[in-house]
């Protein structure tokens, strides 16, 4: 069973199609990297999967749950870090990883929040208000409340947007720990990233799927030329 | 329910990580203790009951409900929270139910900051204490029902100045409903029985049987029923957003 998959999304903001026919099917080991031009709807599609907005049409389907049908079991199974990763500012974010926690209904909240406060190398600013993190820590802290619960499904939007490179990294290395057991969606404009981390790609443009296939064969089809020449070429 | 007390809780002492809390309660008891003491001559009177403590209430929540209410959807628009509260697995009507009862719950406190009036007229007199329970119900519930006009309007924007200025705004239309300047402009226009009618609307109408001691059906149907469409119709536009 796959565990993302959607069917024939489409989303219009007015007279705008921001998604158009979107379907794709992501298994556990997977990891997406989910690659388009600004624009080209792939936080509207992330938006769609994880249930904050509802298709015009089509649906999504979250470890075999409807996101619009079942939306608190498939939510349950989902971790989604929005664009951004926002927070709220004004707890610290040893509170504000409990109230994820608590809201996810996790037993042992307290062990989770401080299980997940050492993997994602957040102990030291755990008493800190969020409002007063730099960007590094604020990208972790969604990241954090994103794996909380160890869900099988990830979805993140630009998790490595704004971070150093040892930041970036260290995202990556947590990710790549934990992508074996899950189905990963990860939106980046870092096309190294998508080399050294994803299985597979889904590149988009003015709403629709333009490939979705492994990097190796990706490269393979336009011989000689760099990813980033490829994404150029396949979205302009 | 798990999810609903953590909303609850997260939201109510939400307030107090900001000054906004202390100042509200400030504002509030300063306000109604001294519009009390001097403009409604409460002392003057010599008489022993709260109703020139009360009759203020209307004012006082159609400016601080708004204030209290002003972030509950529009902080989390502008944070981008709203995003991840919605992707959690919670539902809207939870998060609504536990963020309205939150707010209310503090104008709760405020309200209980000011039970030294209690026994300011129990020292200077003989009070009806059940006159006086059946006031403070009232004014709780008008609160309530400014509160319901103040989640709608924070649940159409994301600034908390316009949802705090247009849930101001449609406040303070329902407390000079029934106050006699506007009745006797409305008397040139409509025809008497109109007037009383719409009268009745009003939020001053609708709290002072409460602080004469009565409960009265209406009245209380009115509250709730203000709190309740408030709450109900700003669920529903964050479930449509």
């Amino acid at each position: 069973m796959a565990l993302i998959e959607a069917k024939n999304l489409s989303k219009s903001y007015g007279t705008i199609r921001a998604v158009s026919n979107i379907s794709l099917s992501v298994e556990r080991g997977e990891v997406i990297g989910f690659l388009g031009p600004n624009g080209a709807g792939k936080s509207t599609t992330m938006k769609l999967l994880a249930g904050y907005l509802q298709p015009d049409q089509g649906s999504a389907r979250i470890a075999g749950f409807d996101i619009s049908e079942s939306p608190v079991e498939a939510k349950s199974r989902l971790g989604y870090s929005p664009e951004g990763a926002p927070a709220y500012g004004e707890m610290t974010v040893k509170e504000f990883l409990y109230f994820a926690a608590t809201l996810r209904g996790l037993k042992d909240a307290a062990t989770r929040v401080h299980e997940t406060l050492a993997l994602c190398r957040l102990s030291d600013v755990a008493g800190q208000t969020v409002d007063t993190l730099s960007k590094g820590y604020r990208m972790r802290v969604g990241f954090a409340q994103a794996i909380i619960h160890d869900p099988e499904v990830l979805i993140l939007d630009e998790p490595t947007d704004g971070l150093d490179p040892n930041q970036k990294h260290e995202v990556r290395r947590i990710l790549s720990g934990m992508a074996e057991r899950k189905a990963v969606i990860v939106s980046t404009h870092l096309l190294e990233e998508v080399e050294v981390l994803c299985t597979r790609v889904i590149l988009i443009s003015r709403g629709e799927i333009r490939c979705d296939e492994t990097p190796k064969s990706l490269l393979a089809r336009f011989p000689g030329k760099r990813m980033d020449e490829i994404f150029r070429h396949l979205t302009t | 329910m798990r999810a609903f007390r953590a909303i609850l809780a997260r939201e109510f002492l939400g307030y107090f990580r900001t000054p906004l809390a202390y100042v509200f309660l400030a504002v509030f008891n300063a306000f109604a203790v001294s519009l009390a003491f001097f403009v409604g001559s409460f002392y003057e009177s010599g008489i022993a009951n709260l109703d020139r403590f009360f009759i203020y209430h209307p004012w006082l929540w159609a400016f601080l409900a708004p204030a209290a209410g002003a972030r509950l959807w529009a902080e989390e628009r502008r944070q981008g929270t709203l995003e991840l509260l919605l992707t959690w697995p919670v539902t809207v009507w939870q998060a609504a139910l536990g963020k309205f009862m939150a707010a209310w719950l503090f104008l709760a406190t405020a309200l209980a900051m000011s039970l030294p009036m209690v026994l300011t007229v129990s020292w200077l007199g003989k009070p009806d204490l059940g006159t006086i329970a059946c006031g403070y119900l009232g004014s709780l519930l008008c609160g309530g029902a400014c509160l319901g006009i103040a989640a709608v309007c924070s649940a159409l924007t994301r600034s908390q100045v316009i949802a705090f200025v247009t849930g101001f705004l449609a406040c303070f239309i329902l407390v000079i409903i029934g106050y006699g300047v506007l009745d006797n402009l409305l008397s040139g226009i409509l025809p008497a029985q109109y007037v009383s009618n719409v009268a009745r609307i009003g939020l001053w109408r609708n709290l002072e049987p409460f602080t004469l001691g009565i409960l009265g059906i209406q009245p209380l149907t009115y509250f709730i029923s203000v709190a309740l469409a408030g709450l109900g119709l700003s669920t529903l536009m964050i479930e449509r957003r």
